[in-house]
């Protein structure tokens, strides 16, 4: 629980919904007959709907971004650091929206939401969604908040790369779209990892082929593999080495297997196990493969320029120097696109230790050029209107 | 805005209206700032401070983060009108394989630079120290400065890599460029300015 809550936090928030029951025709080639999506605002909209920004998350990602839902939480949303007032996306200048995407397990319809035609949970009946179906999704949810056009898209990671498609899919909807520490496609080292992950948790026995619900279980054991595997790619090798190095927790060594003896193998299993409990199996699987599909060049013959010739927003497109996970190359290649477009776009390349989890902390370079580059998002924002 | 460099205006009014410029080592983007308002040009700055970072980003100049000695493989040939590096030459690792690569994504190369031939320099030498001057404030202890050279120094480069200079000038930091400057530049210029383009010879 926080002391008190900070004057610089949005505060508490309440979680809003929308449904819609129009039906979204997916890439996958079927369709959801009518989904609802689960989503928070900060700050307020002005009257021209001029200052609206959308933030899109990342992987584990959720709706709650900022503030708090209670005085008995613990933690504030997981992009606290960036989104408040004065704070690079500052909410006494933006309307700021954040939702659960489709397919994930926070509220917005998923896997662990009633299929309306059967009754049943979807499970792994819920189809494959891409990250351009999301920004179709968004898209809607936009049209239903009186939103023409966002001031900015901005998101990190698999978020980044939701920004980058909504320039592509709706380059009229975006004035300004902000991507960090993203990537214009995976690695085949990335999906590697990715399939790994879903490996564990498909050859879990408690995964009943995606129908775990049913079962009354949850495959505990493969989703904290895959959680544990993708927080050893968030952090650097440095950072490690800093934050646990070879500390062992009793001092000794105790030849066994049975418990964590060093720290970093019981920081491992922490976070393995805290995520079983927040996330769930089935849009873990889902996340991945929208982040394993993402190539937006395949459809321009792999010509990410040209691509990206069509965009209108401008950019702000930051990576970590010690990401590996989503290395700076990967932002480049962003960037080199862009700047062969003629297009406006400025790239930070932030020196920061911490691996690609840098995007969620407060770095000083990172958090000045974010913020000195809203500001003149929320100057322009003032001007629309 | 503080007034600009000497070298900077000197510049401005070698650049045609309308183009599109890379400025490396763009600083706070001052140069920039002052090219889309007076003539109007579209482009970027390389830079690869942070603070310089923010500033440019405040004043909504395109900037990218990068590190000059890592070279400029990111562009395509010919993809600038002018590539333009102010008083950034004398601290690159490779200045003549730099100048080649601007050469090469730019149809013309602006550079300017202090000129160690300067009699001030000169002068410093012949009493037994390393020059501290306007033009060249640092001591040699902590200056960025690795690849000083005289106008002449720099004009056999320019001769070895089959580098035509278009125009050149010579200033002082107070903006005058005098009759003895023009006379004698190398011995009386402290600050270079050089319009390049590649040899067709």
């Amino acid at each position: 629980m926080p002391e008190k809550i900070p004057d610089n936090s949005v505060g508490l928030v309440t979680p809003q919904r929308q449904s819609f029951a129009q039906a979204l025709k997916l890439d996958c080639g079927r369709s959801l007959p009518e989904y609802e999506l689960i989503y928070e605002t900060y700050g307020t909209l002005n009257a021209q709907a001029s200052n609206a920004v959308l933030i899109c998350h990342a992987l584990s990602g959720d709706h709650h971004a900022a503030g708090y839902h209670s005085l008995e939480d613990r933690k504030p949303g997981w992009w606290d650091s960036c989104i408040g007032p004065g704070k690079p996306i500052d909410t006494h200048r933006f309307f700021v929206v954040s939702l659960n995407n489709l397919g994930g397990c926070k509220g917005s319809t998923g896997p662990n939401t009633p299929n309306p035609v059967t009754g049943k949970l979807y499970g792994a009946d819920f189809p494959m969604v891409t990250v351009r179906d999301w920004v179709e999704s968004q898209a809607r949810l936009a049209a239903s908040l009186g939103i023409q056009q966002w001031a900015a898209v901005i998101g990190g990671s698999l978020g980044g790369m939701q920004a980058l498609q909504w320039t592509l899919q709706y380059p009229e909807q975006v004035r300004n779209a902000v991507v960090i520490a993203a990537a214009p496609k995976l690695s085949a080292q990335n999906i590697a990892f990715n399939e790994v992950a879903r490996q564990a948790i498909l050859s879990d026995p408690d995964f009943h082929a995606g129908r775990y619900y049913e079962h009354d279980t949850v495959p505990r054991r493969g989703l904290m593999l895959a959680r544990m595997l993708g927080h050893i790619t968030y952090l650097s090798d440095d950072a490690m080495r800093a934050k646990f190095g070879r500390e062992l927790r009793e001092g000794k060594l105790n030849f066994g297997f049975d418990e964590a003896e060093f720290q970093v193998e019981s920081y491992l299993h922490y976070q393995g196990r805290s995520f079983v409990d927040r996330f769930d199996a089935n849009t873990y699987l889902l996340m991945t493969k929208a982040l394993d599909y993402f190539d937006p060049a395949s459809l321009h013959e792999h010509d990410l320029t040209r691509a990206l010739a069509g965009v209108k927003a401008k950019f702000l497109v930051v990576s970590f120097t010690s990401d590996w996970r989503f290395s700076p190359a990967r932002s480049r290649e962003i960037v080199q696109a862009l700047l062969r477009n003629r297009k406006t776009v400025s790239y930070m390349e932030v020196t920061a230790n911490q691996g690609h989890d840098a995007f969620l902390l407060e770095i000083p370079q990172y958090i000045n050029g974010f913020s000195a580059y809203m500001q003149h998002v929320a100057r322009e924002a003032e001007q629309h209107g | 805005m503080a007034s600009l460099r000497t070298d900077l205006v000197l510049l401005t009014e070698w650049i045609e209206p309308g183009k599109h410029v890379l400025d490396l080592g763009c600083g706070n983007g001052a140069l920039l700032v002052h090219l889309r308002e007076k003539r109007q040009i579209t482009g970027y700055g390389l830079e690869i401070d942070d603070h310089n970072i923010t500033q440019c980003i405040q004043s909504g100049i395109n900037v990218i983060q990068t590190d000059l000695d890592k070279g400029l493989s990111d562009f395509e040939a010919g993809a600038f009108d002018y590539v333009v590096m102010t008083q950034t030459l004398q601290a690159i690792r490779h200045p003549g394989k730099l100048l080649q690569e601007m050469l090469r994504i730019g149809r013309e190369v602006i550079v300017t630079f202090p000129n160690f031939g300067h009699w001030q320099a000169r002068l410093s030498l012949a009493l037994g120290h390393m020059p501290l001057s306007r033009a060249l404030p640092n001591h040699w202890y902590d200056t960025p400065n690795i690849h000083l050279c005289t106008l002449a120094d720099f004009e056999d480069l320019c001769d070895a890599l089959k580098i035509e200079i278009l125009q050149r000038a010579v200033v002082d930091p107070a903006h005058k460029s005098s009759l003895l400057m023009r006379l004698l530049p190398n011995l009386m210029g402290e600050i270079a300015v050089y319009r390049l383009k590649k040899s067709t010879k």
